[in-house]
């Protein structure tokens, strides 16, 4: 039987479009110390490591290997973790996996990217088929784009409805001193911005950050004489079940956050999210995902997110906020990103999450999304699973 | 360690090219091969690993292309990107945190790409890549500090050459069964001095599954349960020149973790067979002592007393190794997958009488900077 797990430390660093300052290596390092620190752990305290980005970004082949003197690795077991934009979470979740198997007490989990290196773009559209896929879904935002269009058409929803989503996510972010992207924002902004592909707008979009976010996994006993209050594991799950975007459906929801939201939430024991969650950190890599993809994590009927949007809801004090730490819009340094969401959350409910603090956080989300829209689910609780 | 076990598995052929099948048809037959295997249904399968690597397969997030032909559609599915012996290992995790059975799924196909710079690409964008640094001439580096710490020769070394490609003759998986002499080795092509073109593995097409599952999952599958009795992964530094390149202490420790899960106090004693990664010639008696099972320096001795021959003592890559086939990231999966055809006794030709308990060995990074150790055993 699995063993339960907690986070006990989580480090990140200050993110930013380029850190020339640092190698890859030396931004890994940044984050691992910092994660450390959090948990007063040496890395000698740590019985294995795993690792994750996106190898085309920087170019590096076998990063498990390359990234040992930034990952404090030496003579510990590294595994690496690759599945694309959902690799931070996909990294969290091996982690996890690492220590409930019971086979490590104290796990690192690492996710980084120095997109400044990387030609973004030039790297992702291969990841889509080179003959049935290539010349239509390359790249990043087409199939954001078509979705986008999908869901206007069929919820009525507006673009201002989307570019508030935006606006919400990038006022958060200045609660946020690791955040990338600190500038507040107007929907006028939004509007004005230059058109991507129609929906979407340069400001209705995630930028490219460089950064690195590490997390200390910990069984259970370990745990509770690292940290004070940790952030336990309450469900993990995992849909990614398509390979080609052509095989997309977007006239309807996004079918593998649905399915894995809602094994998390019977995992979990989550009855109504919307009540039952009190924070939510998403990875939102454009606006329009904060419409449709809340209606399917079920936090508000088909149909109704951007009047659940424009309420106030999901801002912080509303009844579910969602992003406090400015999520994707404002920071997305790629390999780092699903992690990161997976950190933010649990600080939510350690209770140490500084000016982005929801008060009395107890049970907190992360999602991750990538590759072909493949969706992550992390539920964390300040209460120990049963 | 809960009893877990590999339940199913399958292997392609190995060749220099298979031009009739891209790398995720390659996926769809074994992931299908091994249920057939271990006479369970898909629906009992309820996680996926798979395995690839985004520089092998020219493609970001690889392991897209691969997730559906691996039955991974509406399941809980990771990927890890490494050898496919660490794949196994992450599978193996997820069972003992509460699946049932995880299947785990390994490709490549060397063939679509160019391993030089596949390769180089492992090594210091900045000091090294610009020196054209890459597998081969990395290990040529090992070979040398190797030969030159024990006094051992290229002899030496062509001698596993031709133990492993006899072997091969016995395997019909493998890509390069071959009878050749010490002579025919030596005089073979030099690629990077002190290796020649028959001390070094060859590039591969293939892919290779497995299925881990928990006890109850076990027993009702078809197949006799090959138990999974330990395992242990550990990684070294990263610079060769930081490295004493003649000795693994990353494998000796990940080893000692196997070992001791596994209740094995004398491994050259009580394990029946091995299955190691030999990508060039001199690594399979490098490794051996890596594994503890001779003294440093001595791993050569080994196979000239004939100790590791498959009539001797502790028969060392039955299979002809990966010196006979070498899909990268599939190899590791495939040391097991060998390990485990012995123990069920389906070695066939290649089949080491009585082989009770078997150690299989993966290898990531360049000059085998890590390392994962498995030990498998049968009732």
């Amino acid at each position: 039987m699995a063993k339960r797990v907690a986070i006990v430390g989580i480090g990140q660093t200050h993110h930013r479009s380029h850190r020339p300052d640092v190698n890859g290596r030396e931004l890994i390092y940044e984050a691992v110390t910092r994660a450390l620190e959090d948990c007063e752990l040496s890395i000698r305290d740590i019985d294995a490591i795993v690792i994750g980005n996106m190898d085309h970004f920087e170019s590096i082949n076998c990063v498990d290997t390359w990234s040992v003197e930034g990952s404090g690795a030496f003579m510990k077991p590294i595994m690496k973790i690759n599945t694309g934009g959902t690799t931070g979470t996909s990294v969290a979740i091996a982690a996890y996996y690492h220590v409930a198997a019971g086979l490590f007490e104290r796990v690192l989990a690492i996710g980084w990217e120095k997109n400044s290196e990387s030609d973004t773009t030039g790297a992702i559209i291969t990841c889509s088929d080179p003959v049935w896929d290539r010349f239509s879904y390359s790249g990043a935002i087409p199939s954001l784009a078509t979705e986008a269009t999908g869901y206007l058409k069929r919820s009525g929803a507006t673009q201002e409805d989307a570019a508030r989503v935006a606006v919400r996510d990038r006022t958060h972010a200045l609660n946020n001193p690791y955040a990338h992207l600190r500038k507040p924002i107007t929907v006028q902004d939004v509007m004005q911005s230059p058109m991507l592909a129609y929906p979407i707008k340069l400001l209705d979009v995630c930028p490219r950050s460089d950064g690195a976010c590490a997390v200390v996994f910990a069984a259970e006993e370990a745990a509770q004489k690292i940290a004070r209050k940790s952030a336990w594991i309450a469900a993990a799950s995992v849909r990614h079940s398509l390979t080609w975007f052509a095989d997309v459906d977007f006239d309807g929801g996004l079918l593998s956050l649905q399915r894995a939201s809602r094994e998390a939430y019977m995992k979990a024991g989550i009855k109504s999210p919307a009540d039952d969650i009190d924070v939510a950190e998403l990875y939102l890599p454009y606006s329009y995902a904060g419409l449709k993809w809340i209606e399917d994590l079920g936090f508000c009927p088909v149909g109704k997110a951007p009047e659940f949007i424009w309420s106030g809801a999901t801002d912080m004090g509303g009844k579910i906020p969602m992003n406090p730490s400015g999520g994707v819009i404002s920071t997305n340094c790629i390999g780092a990103t699903g992690l990161l969401r997976v950190a933010e959350a649990a600080l939510q409910v350690m209770g140490k999450a500084g000016d982005r603090q929801v008060p009395d956080a107890v049970n907190a989300m992360a999602t991750g999304f990538g590759g072909c829209f493949w969706s992550d689910v992390i539920i964390l609780s300040s209460r120990k699973p049963s | 360690m809960e009893h877990i076990a590999i339940v199913g598995l399958a292997q392609t052929k190995f060749e220099r090219r298979k031009r009739d099948k891209t790398y995720y048809d390659l996926v769809y037959e074994v992931a299908k091969a091994a249920l057939e295997d271990s006479g369970l249904t898909l629906s009992d399968v309820d996680n996926v690993v798979t395995v690839s690597n985004d520089f092998l397969d020219g493609r970001t997030i690889s392991s897209m292309a691969v997730g559906e032909a691996a039955g991974g559609s509406d399941k809980n599915i990771s990927t890890v990107e490494g050898d496919g012996s660490f794949g196994a290992l992450y599978g193996a995790m997820r069972v003992l945190s509460g699946f049932r059975a995880s299947l785990i799924v390994v490709h490549s196909k060397g063939s679509e790409g160019n391993m030089r710079y596949v390769t180089n690409a492992m090594f210091d964008p900045i000091y090294h890549r610009p020196l054209g640094i890459e597998s081969i001439a990395a290990s040529a580096l090992q070979a040398n500090a190797y030969m030159q710490k024990y006094g051992l020769s290229e002899e030496d070394f062509a001698l596993i050459s031709v133990k492993n490609h006899g072997n091969a003759l016995h395997n019909p998986y493998a890509h390069l069964p071959m009878t050749i002499t010490v002579d025919e080795v030596m005089r073979s092509q030099k690629l990077a001095d002190p290796l020649k073109l028959l001390d070094c593995s060859p590039i591969s097409d293939g892919a290779a599954a497995i299925i881990i599952a928990d006890k109850s999952t076990a027993l009702k599958s078809a197949k006799k349960p090959v138990w999974i009795k330990g395992i242990g992964h550990c990684c070294e530094d990263y610079f060769l020149g930081d490295r004493d390149l003649a000795s693994s202490k990353a494998l000796y420790a990940a080893a000692l973790k196997a070992y001791e899960m596994a209740h094995i106090t004398d491994p050259l004693k009580e394990i029946d067979v091995a299955e190691v990664y030999d990508a060039f010639s001199y690594m399979e008696p490098l490794w051996l002592e890596g594994l503890g099972l001779c003294p440093s320096g001595r791993g050569v001795e080994l196979t000239r007393r004939g100790f590791t021959a498959m009539d001797g003592d502790l028969p060392v890559n039955p299979s002809g190794g990966v010196l006979s086939a070498h899909a990268i990231l599939v190899a590791g999966l495939v040391r097991i997958i060998e390990c485990a055809l012995q123990l069920r006794g389906e070695g066939g030709d290649r089949q080491v009488d009585g082989a009770r308990r078997a150690l299989a060995h993966g290898v990531n990074g360049p000059c085998g900077q890590s390392h994962c150790v498995w030990i498998l055993e049968k009732d």
